[in-house]
């Protein structure tokens, strides 16, 4: 009986998705898979945003509301670096750089100051992202900005089975937001630097007992989280646009994210982002005037049977 | 950080807070000698209530805001005066669940948009496939019913997080209703929303123009104003003090934490929806952008630039936050009002975590250091009784 109420929800909520698939394949078998890869190559940005601000917040409880000005900084840098120098690697490098300096000077004047004052870093950091997302017009205009594609990723790969054709760009997204994953389980779990973070989270003190700068590894870890959301504002830029208005996007979708994966879990951010990947972009297709709600139903289910998250744990 | 840290925090501020305002607890009472020599010995009680506690700032105030209508221009009472009011209603919802209720949440501008949609979609608009043009004696308590029925389950779903989590899931919803409206052309309108939304004309009277419509939003203010000022006193008002206080001592004592949430919430709602109201028939029209992202922070800008310690505090923060917006043209160019908003807003959260108020507040305290150290001997064991600061602060 007690294996009953689990595989009873289970049911409850997989039975209709499963449904769904067969009568959607059946269908239109293409448009199902291309809605398919869309919502994954869209989950894959999702996640390495969402990453950024899961290691930040989760891990440091730094509230930081100006992430998705971070991506839109990152987005704008890269732009601009990409235009001039005409090379793409060159620009997610700026992106990312141009976010992680911005956000160390983030950690270094201002978070330290407030560690564990999370309503006042809220405050701020809203502040923050109003100013920078009003500098980021003034200098850039409120014209879209759409970076194209480097040349060995423009165009479709072709004679593909069923969906005939895809975007390259938009598929290498995938195997990149898998690299970006691992790389950062890897770092968290298996390196010094990860277990140290790891460590300070739990007990700062203890950590600067034993000898190690702890606002270093803080400044450390906050460039990283930083910078990853200007990595995915530069791939953003090519694969949605680049506008003002995009920063409350990724933030509310980070946001999203990270409530229904759990605070702090580079796994639970894959999964957040692949339900929500999924949610939006199956939404869009099916029932355009409704998409938004099938977001907002699964966030509401989420707080109501894990208001943790759903990887995420008790602490 | 953990719920129990985050509620030490909390408490710690706190405490902080009534250290820093010791001082101000003895000097601006108005002293009425009403126990050794009272003058006023056979005046109703009511009057005798009415002057313990009415100074000669409240009356100059009132007297302001009544009379303003009659020395100020059209626009002022209009564009300043109703909006500010408008703004402040709505932010005051937010001061009453995040001062008295430690919860921040980003949704009350979703509450009010939900009102003013619904008077829009009930009543008359531009859109005649849509509006379905009742009286308006029908609208409006609709309109503010499922409002406020719409913040109650906001915050019923809320009360499960502390803090953050709590900025961050209401701040969910806000966007959330945000792209619905957005994207829904049946119900909502769409991109465009629903325009042409105007108050009603009752008895010849047409509620659009300024004067009018300044003393509408002014009675919609001083009654929700005071309705939070009676019900921070009364026995619910006290008890979510407690709770945002210390939640598991409340708990143990008897006191439905939750139910009591829920229910800052509802109340909040309520208020929230009276604002809404007011808000759709000040612009005439409604549109996704009015409950966007940047009006749901707007909102708490207005609330923090005012101060968060007294229900004044956001009509306050709504004055100068709409005259910012009005005359920031003539400083710089105006397309950068956020810049000077936002500028403003994060020195304001930099320096003093208080508001505006918060700064008025030490002011005094540093006038009353000059006083005579007997008054302020006397105030410590008093105000150390008491406690919360929000109770010292809440009788001015």
């Amino acid at each position: 009986m007690k294996r009953f109420w689990p595989w009873f929800w289970r049911a409850v909520i997989g039975v209709p998705i499963i449904v769904f698939a067969i009568w959607a394949l059946f269908d239109n078998a293409r448009l199902f898979v291309l809605t398919l890869l869309n919502s994954l190559t869209l989950a894959s940005l999702y996640f390495i945003v969402a990453s950024g601000f899961t290691l930040v917040f989760g891990l440091m409880r730094n509230v930081n509301l100006a992430h998705g000005s971070l991506y839109l900084l990152g987005g704008y840098v890269g732009y601009w670096v990409a235009t001039t120098t005409g090379y793409w690697v060159p620009a997610l490098a700026a992106g990312f750089a141009a976010a992680a300096v911005l956000g160390l000077f983030m950690q270094v004047a201002i978070f330290r100051f407030m560690q564990g004052e999370d309503l006042r870093q809220t405050m701020v950091t809203i502040g923050l992202s109003i100013v920078i997302a009003d500098l980021l017009l003034w200098g850039f205009g409120a014209q879209v900005h759409q970076m194209s594609a480097p040349d060995f990723l423009a165009g479709p790969f072709r004679d593909l089975p069923l969906i005939r054709a895809y975007s390259k760009y938009r598929s290498m997204l995938i195997p990149m937001g898998v690299v970006i994953g691992i790389v950062l389980w890897l770092f968290l779990n298996r390196t010094k630097v990860g277990m140290m973070i790891r460590a300070g989270v739990d007990d700062r003190n203890m950590l600067a007992a034993s000898g190690v700068n702890v606002n270093l590894v803080f400044a450390i870890t906050f460039a990283i989280g930083a910078g990853l959301a200007g990595f995915g504002g530069v791939i953003g830029a090519v694969e949605l646009s680049i506008v003002p208005g995009e920063d409350s996007r990724l933030l509310m979708a980070s946001l999203i994210v990270v409530i229904v994966g759990g605070m702090g879990s580079i796994v639970g951010a894959a999964a957040g982002a692949i339900i929500l990947g999924l949610a939006e972009t199956y939404g869009l297709a099916y029932a355009p005037t409704y998409s938004v709600v099938f977001t907002f139903v699964i966030l509401v289910l989420v707080l109501a049977f894990r208001p943790r998250g759903i990887l995420g744990d008790a602490r | 950080m953990s719920a129990a840290s985050w509620r030490a925090a909390m408490n710690s501020s706190a405490r902080a807070q009534a250290a820093a305002s010791l001082p101000r607890t003895v000097p601006p009472r108005p002293q009425t000698p009403t126990t050794t020599v009272d003058p006023n010995a056979d005046a109703p009680r009511w009057l005798r209530w009415l002057w313990a506690r009415v100074g000669a700032r409240h009356v100059f105030v009132f007297l302001f805001v009544v009379l303003f209508p009659w020395f100020a221009s059209p626009f002022f009472t209009y564009q300043i005066g109703a909006q500010s009011l408008a703004l402040g209603v709505i932010a005051l919802s937010l001061t009453f669940l995040g001062g008295y209720g430690g919860m921040i949440s980003l949704a009350q501008m979703t509450v009010a948009g939900v009102a003013g949609y619904m008077v829009a979609i009930f009543g008359a608009s531009g859109t005649a496939e849509i509006s379905l043009n009742w009286p308006w004696w029908l609208v409006v308590p609709i309109a503010v019913l499922i409002a406020t029925l719409v913040g109650t389950f906001i915050g019923w779903l809320s009360v499960r997080t502390e803090g953050i989590y709590t900025i961050m899931i209401t701040l969910a919803f806000g966007t959330g209703f945000y792209y619905l409206a957005l994207q829904n052309y049946s119900v909502f309108g769409g991109f465009q929303g629903l325009q042409k939304v105007y108050p009603p004309v009752i008895g010849g009277l047409n509620w659009r123009d300024p004067v009018p419509f300044f003393y509408l939003c002014l009675t919609v203010a001083l009654v929700s104003y005071f309705a939070v000022k009676y019900l921070i006193r009364a026995p619910f008002g006290i008890a979510l003090q407690g709770i945002r206080d210390n939640p598991r001592r409340m708990n143990s004592l008897g006191f439905n934490v939750t139910a009591h949430r829920v229910a800052a919430y509802a109340f909040a709602g309520l208020i929230a929806a009276c604002g809404g109201v007011l808000l759709v028939w000040y612009n005439g029209l409604i549109t996704p952008g009015s409950v966007g992202t940047s009006w749901l922070i707007n909102i708490l800008i207005i609330a923090v630039l005012g101060g968060m310690r007294h229900p004044i505090g956001p009509f306050v923060g709504a004055i100068v936050f709409v005259v910012l917006q009005n005359f920031a043209i003539d400083l710089i160019d105006r397309e950068r009002f956020n810049l000077v908003i936002g500028g403003v807003f994060l020195v304001i959260v930099l320096f003093s975590p208080d508001g505006l108020l918060g700064w008025w507040r030490r002011w005094q305290a540093r006038l009353a250091v000059a006083q005579p150290a007997g008054a302020l001997s006397r105030s410590s064991p008093s105000s150390s009784s008491r406690g919360s600061p929000q109770r010292q602060s809440s009788r001015t």
